[in-house]
């Protein structure tokens, strides 16, 4: 029997399934660096979040009369549920995170292509708001576990000790204050490199954090793989971590009262979330706009309010909620801004009479 | 390294499978004992029969005549005698009127006498293309001796000869370049008589690099000038609009043609049939068709006279096989799907293609926003798609949706399936109603 269809009658192979699957793939790397940091708690962790996303996506498809968990978009939104958990989290939040996220964010919405927030970013900051202790328990990672402390991250550590008065002090000076220590590699690297050893740790991985967040170095290789497949484009991370960057080194040197053009710029770059937001979070298909115009705006919005939150407000939260605050501000950007066309011209002005 | 360029925004990269058929020399089909010649074979009013049941004709002879301005001459393929009038059903899925031929065995080729051409008026030369049957063989079939008639006022800076052919599969264009190399130029040479432009340009993509170089030291030989440009794999590099852009830098306003910006644009494959029209006087009666697909036994470029039916051709390939899905008469970009394969050949088909089933399974639109980078006229498929769903026409044509020309590269890269295009040609004729 030959078919008939509307053209064209050929198709990319690239479809919902297999990007999923590529950016499953461009996550493991960032995920089992994290099992390896943390140790088998995590995997846990893991293991939990994505299996309950799963479940979650399925009993729905029930009420739907259909299985839509084989487009993999609910096993995404699992791992990365887990990747924003420390690594010690009681294992109902991590449930009740990617249970939010399906039901709440996804599912009441429409499903897969009709939520307006990013589900996974949803439930982190669901849990982060209902058990904010336990969401801010952090603990060492293994190369560092012997020997140092480990109740919060270096970048809510700093931001605690500068707004408690200790200023005048850049990153380093903050963080070896109070006790914290680096790796041995890290300490030759920076030594060769010239800069912090605690940037050097941060990029490679070993600092407290949550799972998936903490090896800057692995997450930019699994992004730097989705753009090369092309399964998303390099205009939302590159504008967002530039932009971040960039008010960083001009104002972020006021909290400290350094003055500007003095703010670090590769410790904030590496640590809270940032590449795995950036990368992962920010470039979501369903959330972000559309056109390429649209997509600089929402970056630039994402590294503004990025910045505003980490340094002038009382959170940790800045990465989730400032890409939330621009997931909400997507459809009016996508209403307004609209590619030029091919051949257009402007209208002319009627001619004064 | 040799220096190319393309237009810049959106297009695709679909893989473009010439490799199946680039190597078959041009063979000439064998005259089919009946040929079924459609009125309608080109843009515009069907031509009227001026024969009828029983009368005999001849190779050549015209038995369809042009019915408005835009409209073309039909001729007979062969010569024999008309034993039926009937209706047929063209690959497109419309419906006309076409006169059924018995050949006879008598096949005299009558165009083998030259003329000479230098010396002619554009307007004599004009006269002869029309005289021709010529249509765009790239696939619009937009009548030659139309798109030639420059307007009062206006100049034509540059000719462009279209040997782009990025439709995958293709590759009649290509095999003609090669084979056809000195006619070709010398057709190029005859429009330039026509239309005195400025600069000749051809635009070959990089695919077909031996083409282009063969294209370019001939030309050098004989003394005719005209620039090979070599461009950048992209399809739909092939579409005049793209093809002036990556050729001149210059992009046609939205809602004009070509020649408001000096620019005339020709297939490679009209510019043959026009020499052959000019030079011996033949109309045209028969093209290039590349018969390919994964589900034919022997993909090859066949030289079939119009009204051969697909039946002929697909035996000539060696056959359809069990598993094959698909007819697409063109590229399977933009070609059309058909069942009956008994549709004939007609002035504008490229090529015949046999396909076979492609797992896809239709997903539901996740704004991932390809199909707005990947538009090459700068539209907004995702949400022209959206409004023509939800039955809001207007809003759609207010997007631009006039300027869709279903080249099918949002469709291509969506990663949902959705069948956007389908979705565009809907919303034009609904959009049209009001």
């Amino acid at each position: 029997m030959l078919r008939v269809s509307s053209s064209p009658h050929v198709h990319t192979s690239m479809d919902i399934r297999k990007s999923m699957l590529f950016v499953l793939i461009a996550l493991l790397p960032s995920a089992i660096w994290g099992v390896y940091a943390f140790g088998l708690r995590a995997l846990l962790v893991l293991v939990v979040s994505m299996a309950s996303a799963v479940l979650v996506e399925f009993l729905l498809g029930r009420v739907d009369h259909k299985n839509t968990t084989g487009d993999l978009s609910a096993l995404v939104t699992g791992l990365l549920v887990g990747m924003n958990m420390p690594p010690q989290i009681p294992i109902y939040i991590p449930v009740i995170a990617s249970a939010f996220a399906i039901f709440v964010v996804k599912w009441t919405f429409g499903g897969l292509g009709c939520n307006w927030m990013n589900p996974a970013l949803a439930g982190r900051v669901f849990v982060f708001f209902s058990f904010s202790s336990q969401m801010s328990a952090f603990s060492a990672p293994r190369a560092l576990a012997a020997d140092t402390l480990a109740s919060a991250t270096p970048l809510s550590a700093v931001k605690t000790a500068i707004s408690g008065g200790m200023g005048g002090l850049d990153y380093e000076g903050v963080l070896s204050q109070l006790g914290y220590t680096t790796t041995g590699i890290a300490q030759s690297i920076g030594e060769a490199l010239h800069i912090s050893p605690y940037t050097v740790d941060a990029f490679l991985g070993n600092i407290g954090g949550c799972i998936g967040e903490v090896s800057a170095l692995l997450l930019l290789a699994g992004g730097i793989f989705l753009i090369a497949t092309r399964v998303i484009t390099w205009h939302i991370p590159v504008v967002y971590l530039a932009s971040f960057s960039l008010l960083s080194w001009v104002f972020g040197g006021l909290r400290a009262s350094t003055g500007l053009f003095s703010g670090e710029v590769l410790m904030p770059l590496f640590t809270g979330g940032l590449m795995l937001g950036a990368f992962f979070m920010a470039s979501d298909w369903v959330t972000t706009p559309t056109t390429v115009k649209g997509q600089v705006i929402f970056a630039l919005g994402c590294g503004f309010f990025t910045f505003l939150i980490r340094y002038f407000g009382s959170l940790a939260e800045g990465v989730s909620l400032a890409i939330i605050l621009m997931n909400i501000l997507t459809p009016t950007i996508e209403r307004y801004v609209k590619p030029k066309k091919f051949g257009y011209v402007k209208p002319a002005k009627e001619a004064k009479a | 390294m040799i220096k190319t360029s393309t237009f810049r925004r959106g297009g695709v990269h679909p893989d473009d499978k010439k490799a199946l058929s680039k190597d078959s020399p041009i063979e000439v089909l064998p005259l089919p004992g009946r040929l079924v010649v459609p009125m309608s074979q080109h843009l515009g009013a069907p031509a009227k029969l001026a024969k009828a049941k029983g009368d005999s004709v001849a190779k050549g002879e015209k038995i369809g005549l042009a019915s408005s301005f835009v409209s073309a001459d039909v001729h007979a393929p062969a010569s024999g005698k008309i034993v039926d009038i009937t209706t047929v059903r063209l690959a497109n899925g419309a419906t006309c009127e076409a006169a059924v031929i018995a050949t006879d065995g008598d096949q005299e080729d009558p165009f083998v006498q030259r003329y000479e051409w230098k010396d002619l008026e554009p307007k004599a030369i004009l006269d002869l293309i029309r005289e021709g049957g010529i249509v765009g063989m790239g696939g619009a079939t937009f009548p030659a001796h139309v798109k030639f008639s420059i307007p009062e006022g206006k100049k034509v800076e540059s000719l462009v000869i279209n040997g782009v052919e990025c439709e995958p599969y293709l590759t009649s264009d290509y095999r003609s370049m090669l084979e056809r190399t000195d006619g070709t130029l010398e057709g190029i040479a005859i429009l330039q008589r026509l239309l005195s432009p400025r600069r000749t340009v051809i635009g070959i993509e990089a695919n077909k690099l031996d083409a282009a170089a063969k294209l370019d030291g001939r030309a050098k030989e004989l003394g005719i000038q005209v620039d090979v440009q070599p461009l950048k794999m992209k399809y739909p590099q092939g579409d005049e609009k793209q093809l002036l852009k990556a050729t001149t830098g210059r992009e046609v306003p939205s809602g004009k043609l070509p020649i408001d910006i000096g620019a005339v644009v020709c297939n490679i494959g009209t510019v043959y049939a026009i020499w052959e029209a000019v030079v011996f006087h033949k109309p045209l009666i028969e093209r290039i068709v590349t018969v390919s697909g994964e589900a034919v036994g022997r993909p090859c470029n066949v030289l079939a006279p119009i009204g051969t039916s697909t039946r002929e051709l697909l035996e000539r390939a060696g056959g359809l096989s069990e598993d094959a899905d698909k007819l697409v008469s063109g590229g399977p970009m933009m070609g059309f799907a058909f069942a009956d394969e008994d549709v004939p050949v007609t002035k504008g088909t490229s090529g015949v293609l046999a396909l076979k089933a492609e797992p896809l399974d239709e997903g539901v639109c996740v704004s991932c926003g390809k199909c707005v980078a990947h538009c090459p006229m700068g539209l907004m498929p995702n949400r022209m798609f959206r409004n023509i769903k939800n039955g809001r026409y207007q809003e759609a044509l207010d997007l631009g949706l006039l300027d869709c020309k279903e080249c099918g590269c949002c469709a291509f890269i969506c990663p949902a399936h959705l069948p956007l295009v389908q979705g565009f040609r809907l919303g034009k004729k609904m959009g049209r109603r009001k």
